[in-house]
């Protein structure tokens, strides 16, 4: 060290000389934040070599904890990935359940306002049948259920009992080509025959081409199959085009779209009313005006209480008073003068003790105003009246009318399929 | 033997070529160089360029011809001026500039024949250019002073200063024991 020192004298002591007076500046001044010079140098100069330790530390010390630390989290991410891939089944299934208790709520509900009587039962099992649509219900015999019978959820009908053992049912789903029931149509009430077609649609067969269908128009059961109970869904048409003899109609079941897991068995079922269209939809329709008298007075007016609405009725009531005049009863011996004006004729002189077989009962005038109806209002006729003819082609106007078009049906019992059951209660799905 | 190997000198010829003042000349003749440099430009501002410490400094660096006497010349003078020069002028910067002047021109006095006038000249040329520019740095580096730095100046004024440190010198070769 001191032949090191002999040897650079001379740049050691200018280097002792210029680190005593850069220590005697550095002491001096002060910095813009009145810190002395010094002691930033002193920082400036550790700094960085604090910066490198740090940096050395966490590149090396840090690396070989975060590699223990890895260890551990690699089994811990094991164990994440287990219990995320459990929660994700229990979730699952707790959706599932979820689901369940919306499909169970909804047939409560469905069963409490339905008149029929029905069970819920469970599908258990599917047709082993290759184009067979049937499925296994958990309700018997020993449950009341027979052959025959219903099956039905809140979205409409699902099929018929095909065959009723002890602790289980074979359901015939109606899209089994085998399956057929009574539908009736929901603007026009139009019957017709569901039929299965092996496909997810089914076909409403022997409806005639002159029926007026529309796509998207609702059917529901009619009652006439004496399985399903009149006013159940049925499903939407669909496809609706003219065929050879009958229309083909295509509807989409809907008793079946969302899956089938629980299903009620109607086991005693109430006919009710088919629901009303939409508004919109219903027609009225209006009778024209009668034409004019030949001889070219005016039609007679259609008073309120006149049923004398057609030439007919205007012929016969003029046949009838030609009568009067030459004391003439119909039917009865030769005819008599027809081409005689009944206006200017006088009736013979009644016979007393006799009344006259001409006079109207009620005490009604004679003339043909009674009855009529207004050529075009469309007002109601007379209490008890009613139109005596019908419109001929051609001759009707139709007039949108908020008035329904379909009359009211009102609900008829049907004869029980079995034995009224006491347990009606939904069984718990 | 050319021209350029004739002014190199030997070893033997650098220690015998070592010259001596005496203490009062080492004294006196910085000190007067100072207070030259505080009070004539006072009365002659265009002397104010005339940076006669430094000149000194490296004449006595020149002639001692041993660094650490030089460097410790440049150290003293630089420190004295810094005292003397304006109260926020922190000392040591001039001291640290001026000590390493005396080192370099000490340095450079063992290898060369200082003695000729035109080497003298760009000696003092290129000191006060050293001078000029490393006291900039210094300010920047370790003060954080935004002082301008003009080279075509200090240039000029590196010229004029070299002019006078010629004569300068030589009066000064008349103080020798």
């Amino acid at each position: 060290m001191e032949l090191l020192l002999n040897r650079y004298r001379n740049l050691t002591v200018l280097l002792v000389v210029i680190g005593a007076q850069l220590l005697l500046l550095a002491y001096q001044v002060k910095s813009n934040q009145d810190v002395r010079l010094v002691r930033v140098w002193a920082v400036t100069a550790v700094t960085p070599l604090a910066r490198i330790l740090e940096v050395v530390r966490r590149n090396t010390i840090g690396v070989a904890e975060d590699y223990f630390d890895l260890v551990n989290v690699r089994d811990e991410n094991n164990q994440v990935k287990k219990e995320l891939g459990r929660l994700k089944m229990e979730n699952q299934f707790l959706k599932t359940e979820l689901q369940t208790a919306d499909r169970a709520q909804a047939l409560q509900v469905f069963q409490s306002r339905t008149p029929s009587r029905t069970i819920a039962a469970r599908i258990i099992g599917n047709g082993t049948g290759t184009n067979s649509k049937d499925v296994l219900i958990d309700r018997g015999s020993g449950s009341g259920v027979r052959r025959g019978m219903a099956v039905v959820t809140p979205d409409g009908i699902v099929g018929k009992v095909l065959a009723s053992y002890p602790t289980a049912s074979q359901v015939l789903l109606i899209t089994d080509p085998s399956f057929a029931a009574g539908v009736i149509s929901e603007k026009n009430h139009i019957h017709g025959t569901l039929k299965g077609t092996g496909q997810s649609k089914c076909k409403i067969d022997y409806v005639q081409n002159e029926e007026r269908v529309d796509v998207g128009e609702a059917f529901y059961t009619s009652g006439e199959d004496r399985v399903f109970p009149k006013g159940l869904p049925v499903g939407t048409a669909t496809v609706v085009r003219p065929g050879q003899t009958f229309k083909e109609i295509y509807v989409v079941p809907s008793g079946s779209q969302n899956g089938l897991e629980e299903v009620l068995v109607v086991l005693e079922g109430v006919h009710q009313d088919i629901p009303d269209a939409p508004a919109a939809a219903s027609n009225d329709i209006y009778i024209m005006p009668p034409p004019k008298a030949k001889d070219g007075t005016a039609a007679a007016p259609d008073l309120p209480g006149s049923n004398l609405s057609t030439d007919a009725d205007r012929l016969r009531e003029r046949y009838k008073r030609i009568g009067e005049a030459q004391g003439h009863a119909f039917g009865e011996g030769r005819p008599g003068n027809f081409n005689l004006n009944p206006d200017e004729a006088k009736p013979p002189a009644a016979v007393p003790g006799q009344p006259s077989r001409s006079q109207p009962s009620g005490g009604q005038p004679s003339g043909g105003h009674q009855g009529a109806v207004s050529p075009l209002s469309p007002s109601t006729p007379a209490a008890g009246a009613r139109p005596s003819i019908t419109p001929k082609p051609g001759t009707a106007i139709v007039v949108p009318s908020d008035k329904p078009a379909s009359p009211k049906i009102t609900p008829k019992p049907v004869k029980p399929v079995t034995a009224p059951e006491s347990t009606a209660s939904p069984s718990n799905p | 033997m050319n021209e350029f190997s004739d002014r190199l000198l030997t070893e033997v010829q650098r220690k015998t070529r070592i010259f001596k003042f005496r203490p009062l000349t080492i004294v006196l003749v910085p000190l007067a160089a100072i207070l030259f440099q505080v009070y004539v430009p006072h009365f002659f501002p265009y002397l104010r360029y005339l940076e006669l410490p430094l000149l000194v400094t490296v004449y006595f660096g020149l002639m001692r011809r041993q660094p650490i006497a030089g460097l410790l010349f440049g150290a003293g003078i630089g420190l004295a001026q810094d005292s003397l020069s304006a109260a926020n002028q922190p000392l040591g910067m001039f001291g640290i500039v001026k000590t390493l002047v005396g080192y370099f021109a000490a340095s450079i006095s063992m290898r060369f024949d200082v003695d000729n006038p035109l080497i003298q000249f760009v000696l003092g040329f290129f000191f006060f250019f050293f001078h000029q520019f490393f006291y900039w740095v210094l300010s920047r580096a370790l003060l954080g002073q935004q002082i301008d730095f003009d080279p075509q100046q200090t240039f000029v004024l590196g010229l004029l200063n070299a002019a006078v440190a010629v004569p300068l010198f030589m009066l000064l070769d008349k103080m020798k024991e």
